[in-house]
């Protein structure tokens, strides 16, 4: 036996000479880091270790594999070093390194003539962008019609249903209230979004012994940990939601009062024939009525003491109405709501849904609680406590990503109304600025002229077909289509459309595509070898259709080979970014939170030959170089030397910047001046700031008095701005209304049916439209994607950590199906859908609805991109589904091409997606379609990494 | 071979909660971040960028469906990293006396400038928990973060295991099981945790807390029949007298 002693060992080993604390970029969730500094002994600031930041609002302390792999993000070999223009043809990959001063002169020769003669010819769009509210203020000031970020082909529908419906939706707007609730149900939500927030929260709730119901057609992830999991078919939820609602009505498990009070489940609605039909009747002040059952008289619903009649005709001044909750009770009592009627088609035991209806009631209504705390509502009236209904919901992509997902999102959400169980404690709880009614949200604003800012913000609400951004002859004033007949409440305008609408000079060509941070090249886009082909095509005279592309990314993605101008960004640890209330924030139910990024190391000093800036202090220098309102001073000098100069000093309106902590002298929260410290005290801060929502105004928020005057003093708005939750949306009546032939502005014939339909006041559902168009025997299967926890979009694959965890995705095929075909584990298939075929890796899962399969997404690769070997499995065996999805349904024979899309919003339908699969016999075993390789403006990867060497 | 401590004053290890891993692996890669910086060798990157990449990983993250008797099939998440084990056999038959188990805490380490990479070790632990470093040549293992749980120069927090301060959902838990009043000692004897492959004698230190039953609808209302009021006939009827009800 070797006898030797204990080895002497360093149990305090030197860990870092400093840790300076910024916001995490790995994903869109916006956690708080620590970043471990150490001086290499030239001086050099490295990287030692990330960790979660105890104190912040979002993480508290907590990191995913996404964060903990971020020193491999931060040295990844892919990152671009300089400008590149382009010198071989597009798609070559054939670049020549230039300046900065060239780079923004180049930009500056492209875009000030479009400026100053029609700046429509721009079309700028960014991606994963988290400073919309600059890239969005830029582009209104250029005076382009055509900007928007990329929710479009992202979230829209989740987004848009939630602000017309309760002024917030899931994620950004608000969450469960995790410390009280006891039921948590998720919707179609895989491990990206939200990710820390909701792995922490499930773990607050299952530590309980609160129950977790999941449906999902895909067992992983957070309904891997589900109590119970609802293999729910694909598009089919809105119906499942609806028979819930059936169940609860049936049997008179709604929440009275809540729907008394704070919804407008009494409103009448209009029964007259004619212009007004199906709106709100409104008094003399424009005021919607209920019927009051004390007094027998129609009354304006804010005035206090209301006992709103829920059921019954009335006849007042104002016409004839019925209440909004008897509309919805006859709707959703309706026979094809039943379970047994609805089991078949969403894949589910009618007996389930029932079950599941009872235990929501059961929650919501036999454990209901209490928090002791007086409080004041919007009418004046006194209420003694909070009641809550500790039912909690959370959906994702999996709802929004189909052609009837704004009203299953909307149907969602009537759900939760119908219980109670909104920003109540135990309940969904809004975090602040959230919730904004729509009518606080601006309208969508396209008029744009020569020389000269557009006349407002491009995204908005619409409230009825005069909002379009149409012209005179009705045509789509913007480049993607948005705000049009196509699709009227897209609210996030329609990135996806953008290329081949330019493409297709339709409704007007273009000059100049100025992208940033979106991988449209690749896996951004549907039908991704088409858009590739739109990049690249020329005209009879040889020129590109899309003239000039500027493209901004820190790194060799696809997209870049397809610019003529790449501006390189940094990475998350060398930029200024601020997560603003006037943006996206990180705010919580009882506090509002912004946070900031800076350079916790300088670019120069993280590689050589580095010589990249962040694109938001770029852009500010391209505004002031075209002499762009607000970016210049009367002298035309230019107003801010950066970003954080920006971030500092911009003031979108008097005393309103985009922090909001320690401006003026230092100790004012939400409004004051400019404070030229404010970075610094961030930075000193822990990155981020917070203010506490006062205990009255903690719950009921757009009800509640207290939290109304708190939001006026924070700035969220100058008066205070009550609403009632939407059940019945009047909004979408109105567009109804245009389709029946009511109003100026009128539909196309040829969608005037499709509006009418879709746009109803109440949800409804219909059968995705690909499925609906396609022929469902030939092509028997669902097919989506959904993310992993452990790599978020394309940028995680060339992460030498996170690849190793997810460096090739298989097709992940039911055994039945498998079974059906001959498939094992390791073979390859062909997958065909109406549009395409691709050949593809599979694997065998059952915890999976028998008719769907799935993949992971965007962890193929092209073959060059990314500074990754050629022969790297995410090129080789790895695939994309969008192949097979095209922006268009299949013809039917009607002669149109109809958008595969959300007729509502816009919102891409990559989950309405149907397949059939069949074995690949022979033939190598790589992905299909191949589409060459790209020269890269990288070098390829080393081959060994060994980091931390050298270190003790 | 080399000997094992007798016994240890305390055993510190982990407590994993099966019921509540969402196979993240976010332990998994915060364990890399720290350890390639830290204790010993950096963790190497075999191939990094290229078509067979392999690096070193102290803890990785398994994933196995299970389909039980009623009801459709589940997915377990399952961490596995070095167990600490009392018996350890990755001690014992270290031919160099560079595996071996702290007496005064029962972590097992690799000191590994006795280490020569034979791989005795890897091949004798039943759990598969060693791998070799492709690079230094040494057997890279868990170090509980020994460099961590003791550091002086770390807030006295964070001294404790990088995984378990990573792990967004709280499913690891990390203290000494030789102590039965501790926090990890309690959540094993509530949720009965156990060893994992008992059989082999090893008496690892780290614990498995098993995932609760899924899909089971014992409890709860079957339907709202359940929940109705008797005198409830149809919605309208119903309607009325909840709104008088609430006056």
């Amino acid at each position: 036996m070797a006898e030797m002693a204990e080895p002497d060992l360093e149990l305090s080993p030197h860990v870092s000479d400093e840790v300076r604390q910024t916001t995490c970029y790995m994903c869109a969730c916006r956690c708080g880091i620590n970043v471990h500094l150490r001086d290499d002994p030239d001086g050099t600031k490295k990287v030692r270790y990330i960790e979660g930041n105890r104190d912040h609002p979002v993480n508290r302390g907590v990191l995913c594999a996404k964060g903990s792999a971020g020193i491999m993000q931060h040295y990844s070999p892919a990152r671009l070093r300089k400008p590149l223009k382009r010198v071989g043809p597009r798609g070559s990959g054939e670049f020549q390194e230039i300046d900065w001063e060239e780079a923004l002169s180049i930009a500056t020769e492209w875009l000030d003539p479009i400026r100053r003669d029609n700046p429509s010819k721009l079309a700028f769009f960014t991606g994963r962008d988290q400073s919309q509210s600059l890239t969005s203020w830029w582009a209104q000031q250029f005076g382009t019609p055509n900007y928007a970020a990329h929710g479009g082909f992202c979230s829209v529908n989740m987004a848009a249903a939630g602000i017309y419906t309760m002024g917030g939706a899931f994620w950004e707007f608000g969450t469960p209230d995790w410390e009280r609730t006891k039921l948590f149900m998720i919707f179609g939500v895989a491990e990206d979004h939200d990710s820390n927030p909701i792995k922490i929260g499930i773990g607050q709730l299952k530590g309980r012994g609160g129950k977790i119901i999941a449906v999902n057609p895909v067992r992983t992830g957070y309904n891997a940990v589900a109590d119970e999991w609802v293999g729910i078919t694909p598009g089919t939820d809105g119906l499942f939601v609806m028979a819930l609602i059936h169940e609860l009505l049936r049997t008179g498990h709604v929440d009275l009062d809540y729907l008394c009070r704070w919804t407008n489940a009494g409103w009448l609605i209009d029964q007259t024939q004619g212009p007004n039909n199906g709106l709100a009747l409104r008094d003399a002040q424009d005021r919607p009525l209920i019927w009051d059952r004390v007094t027998g008289q129609a009354q304006p619903f804010d005035k206090p003491g209301l006992k709103p009649a829920l059921k019954g005709r009335f006849d007042t001044p104002a016409g004839t109405g019925v209440p909004v909750f008897e509309l919805l009770a006859q709707r959703y009592l309706g026979e094809e709501f039943n379970p047994d009627a609805v089991a078949g088609t969403c894949g589910v035991d009618a007996s389930s849904i029932r079950r599941i209806a009872a235990q929501l009631a059961d929650v919501a209504f036999n454990q209901a609680i209490e928090i002791a705390q007086p409080w004041t509502d919007f009418r004046g009236e006194r209420h003694e406590r909070f009641i809550g209904r500790p039912v909690s919901f959370h959906a994702m992509r999996g709802i929004s990503a189909h052609s009837n997902g704004f009203q299953t999102c909307r149907a969602i959400h009537v759900l939760q109304i119908l219980l109670g169980a909104v920003e109540c404690p135990g309940g969904f709880r809004f975090k602040p600025p959230y919730p904004k009614r729509a009518k606080f949200h601006p309208l969508p604003h396209s008029r744009s002229m020569p020389d000269s800012p557009l006349n407002g913000p491009h995204l908005g609400f619409p409230f009825s077909p005069d909002d379009l951004a149409l012209d005179e002859n009705g045509q789509p004033i913007r480049i993607d289509k948005a705000f049009s007949w196509d699709a009227p409440m897209s609210t996030h305008g329609m990135m996806h459309m953008v290329i081949s609408n330019a493409h297709a000079g339709d409704p007007y060509p273009i000059d100049v595509l100025f992208m940033y941070m979106a991988n449209m090249a690749w896996n951004s886009s549907m039908n991704t070898a088409s858009v590739i082909g739109m990049l690249t095509d020329t005209d009879e005279t040889g020129e590109y259709k899309i003239p000039k592309i500027i493209y901004s990314d820190s790194y060799s993605s696809e997209m870049v080979a397809y610019a003529d101008l790449v501006l390189p960004d940094a990475t998350y640890l060398e930029r200024h970014d601020c997560i603003s209330l006037l943006d996206r924030p990180v705010c919580e139910p009882d506090a509002a939170a912004d946070a900031i990024r800076w350079p916790v190391v300088e670019p120069a000093t993280q590689g050589a030959g580095r010589d990249v800036r962040g694109f938001q202090s770029v852009l500010i220098e391209l505004g002031a170089r075209l002499q762009l309102p607000t970016f210049v001073d009367e002298a035309g000098e230019p107003l801010y030397r950066d970003y954080a100069d920006y971030i500092v000093n911009h003031q979108r309106r008097p005393g309103i910047g985009p922090l909001m902590g320690f401006r003026g002298d230092g100790t004012q929260v939400g409004r004051g001046d400019p404070n030229p410290d404010q970075l610094q005290r961030y930075i000193e801060n822990g990155g981020f700031f917070v203010a506490h929502v006062p205990d009255e105004a903690r719950f009921m928020k757009p009800f509640n008095a207290a939290y109304q005057d708190w939001a006026v003093q924070m700035g969220f708005y100058n008066e205070p701005q009550p609403f009632v939750f939407q059940l019945y949306v009047e909004p979408l009546r109105r567009f109804q209304l245009a389709a029946e032939g009511h109003g100026e502005r009128q539909p196309p014939e040829h969608l005037r049916d499709g509006i009418a339909q879709a746009f109803d006041p109440l949800p409804v559902w219909w059968k995705p439209f690909e499925q609906a168009a396609v022929d469902e025997e030939a092509y028997p299967l669902h097919a989506i994607t959904q993310r992993p926890a452990a790599m978020y979009h394309s940028w995680g694959t060339q992460n030498a950590w996170l690849r190793q965890i997810h460096g090739m995705n298989p097709l992940y095929v039911h055994g039945s199906v498998m079974e059906a075909h001959g498939l094992k584990d390791g073979d390859w298939a062909w997958v065909t859908s109406h549009h395409g075929q691709i050949k593809v890796p599979v694997a065998r899962m059952d915890a999976l609805n028998p008719h769907t399969v799935w993949t992971w997404n965007a962890i193929g690769k092209r073959e060059g991109a990314w500074a990754l070997d050629p022969k790297a499995p995410e090129a080789q065996q790895g695939f994309l589904l969008n192949h097979l999805i095209h922006e268009l349904l299949p013809p039917k024979g009607d002669g149109l091409r109809w958008s595969n899309s959300d007729p509502i919003t816009g919102q891409a339908a990559w989950y309405d997606l149907r397949v059939k699969i069949e074995k690949a016999e022979s033939g190598a075993e790589v992905s299909e379609p191949r589409l060459g390789r790209q020269k890269s403006p990288v070098e390829q990867g080393p081959d060994r990494v060994t980091y931390g060497e050298g270190w003790e | 071979m080399t000997s094992l401590p007798a016994s240890t004053p305390r055993k510190l290890g982990l407590v994993i909660d099966l019921d509540i891993c969402v196979g993240c692996h976010a332990c998994a890669v915060n364990c890399k971040e720290w350890n390639t910086g830290g204790y010993g060798a950096p963790l190497a990157d075999e191939d990094a960028y290229g078509a067979d990449p392999s690096g070193t990983w102290l803890n990785r993250i398994h994933t196995y469906e299970v389909q039980p008797a009623q009801g459709p099939a589940q997915l377990v998440h399952f961490p596995k990293s070095c167990l600490h084990c009392e018996d350890a056999p990755c001690v014992t038959v270290c031919p160099t006396g560079a595996s071996y188990k702290r007496a005064e805490d029962g972590i097992v380490l690799v000191n590994e400038d006795h280490c020569m990479g034979c791989g005795l070790c890897a091949w004798a632990c039943p759990y598969g928990a060693r791998e070799l470093d492709p690079v230094a040549g040494v057997m890279k293992k868990c170090t509980l973060c020994a460099d961590r749980i003791y550091n002086r120069n770390l807030p006295e927090e964070d001294r404790i295991p990088a995984c378990v301060r990573a792990c967004p959902a709280g499913a690891r838990h990390f203290g000494d099981l030789g102590d039965p009043a501790s926090e990890v000692s309690n959540l094993v004897a509530e949720r009965g945790g156990y060893d994992l492959m008992p059989e082999q004698g090893t008496k690892p230190v780290n614990k498995y807390l098993p995932p609760r039953a899924r899909d089971a609808h014992e409890t709860g209302p079957a339907d709202l029949a359940e929940l109705a009021e008797a005198e409830t006939t149809g919605f309208l009827g119903w309607l009325d007298k909840a709104l008088e009800r609430i006056g």
